[in-house]
């Protein structure tokens, strides 16, 4: 199977998004290898989506939370509330808060993420065989198109992946993540 | 913040929800500003994108929690709380404004043809603009610039599969619109993107963005 420049054009972001059937996939990686213009296309594109996926790209202005929760205030919580009650919505905030960082420690240390924008990658499987590319800071499943340096890439377990700080992908983790 | 970051959804994070929900139901309002903490910037952003005004997104912000607590009960758990929450957001946007812009002429690209083919007119080598590069905020303007230039059906469909992302089918389903329609807009917002923020770039495009005169952000 042969493909066109306009026909990758028409099947770049499926292809990212991994919706594309092998025979095609194939055949469009066959074209990146010959084709610098489509390759222009796939790196841009792929770099347009990183970039706009972070979470530094999410800015409020100033003063928003405080805002937004006296709004919240105004409309959610009786307008008179009692010392106690302040009392025991502290304690319940410090209790889930605990239980919560409890939760995460408990199944897998992070020891230094490469990325501090990493999702929690608790429901990774451990033993799932995972990519890394060296110099990376994500995990994939192989074969993923967010990979990057395809030169030099190790298969190991999503645990080691982890214990060395690497973050999840989001795009290819994805079902774990919200599992 | 830290816990912005990582209570994100993972299993853990999710199975706190599920509690604080159902407490939240049970008569423990307060526990409400624990829910939502993680997803305030989220909501806001994908207000902003539809809106593009912060008076009229932050406003839209606070009504959207606002609702989500009245219809706390209608939550399903078969989705995420961050979807509902963002579903809510975009309806509430769109409502916004179609009231309020109603006379507002939408930009030129939302008048291309959806199905006819895109093709791409620049192909300079795109040198990747490494994610570090977002801590200076004349490039997550130049970013925010570009993508408010898109017309309103790409950049709804962009925010919420690339920004907020939400899966094609939930996207489709938060905008009413079919999966293949998701697919096709994705395509075109992207490669949209790409081309404006293309460097080495001297067309049109760049000169709206101030790019101009090869001094790049990056
Ligand atoms: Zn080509
Ligand atoms: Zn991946």
């Amino acid at each position: 199977m042969v493909v066109t420049c306009e026909e990758v054009w028409r099947e770049v972001s499926n292809y990212l998004e991994g919706e594309v059937d092998p025979t095609l996939r194939a055949a469009m990686e066959e074209h990146f290898r010959g084709c610098k213009r489509c390759t222009a296309v796939l790196d841009g594109t792929r770099n347009v989506i990183q970039l706009y996926g972070d979470e530094r790209m999410f800015e409020v202005p100033l003063g928003f939370s405080h805002r937004l929760h006296r709004r919240l205030e105004e409309n959610i919580v009786p307008a008179r509330r009692t010392f106690l009650g302040w009392m025991v919505a502290a304690a319940a905030a410090v209790l889930v808060a605990g239980g919560f960082e409890v939760a995460r420690s408990s199944v897998f240390s992070h020891p230094e993420l490469r990325t501090e924008h990493a999702e929690s990658s608790s429901g990774v499987p451990p033993d799932l065989m995972v990519v890394v590319a060296t110099d990376g800071k994500t995990f994939h499943i192989p074969g993923c198109p967010f990979i990057h340096d395809k030169a030099r890439l190790r298969t190991i377990a999503a645990r080691e992946a982890m214990q060395e700080g690497y973050a999840p992908c989001v795009r290819c983790m994805r079902k774990y993540l919200n599992a | 913040m830290p816990e912005e970051r990582t209570a994100l959804e993972g299993p853990a994070a999710q199975f706190n929800e599920e509690v604080l929900i159902r407490r939240i139901r049970d008569g423990e309002r307060e526990l409400f500003y624990e829910l939502i903490r993680p997803y305030e910037r989220r909501v806001f952003a994908a207000a902003f994108a539809i809106l593009r005004n912060e008076a009229d997104a932050e406003d839209t912000a606070q009504e959207a929690m606002l609702k989500a607590f009245k219809h706390i009960r209608q939550f399903r758990a078969e989705s995420r709380f961050s979807t509902w929450l963002i579903q809510i957001t975009v309806n509430e946007a769109r409502m916004r404004r179609r009231k309020e812009h109603a006379n507002i002429i939408e930009p030129i690209v939302d008048r291309q043809d959806e199905e006819g083919n895109y093709t791409p007119r620049d192909f300079a080598d795109w040198r990747e603009i490494p994610l570090e590069t977002l801590e200076r905020k004349e490039v997550r303007q130049k970013l925010a610039e570009a993508l408010a230039s898109l017309g309103e059906k790409y950049r709804e469909v962009f925010v919420l599969r690339d920004m907020q992302q939400l899966s094609i089918e939930e996207t489709a389903k938060a905008l009413g619109i079919s999966a293949a329609s998701v697919k096709t807009r994705l395509l075109r917002a992207r490669l949209m993107l790409r081309e404006l923020l293309a460097p080495g770039l001297g067309g049109n495009w760049s000169s709206r963005l101030s790019l101009a005169k090869g001094v790049k952000p990056w």
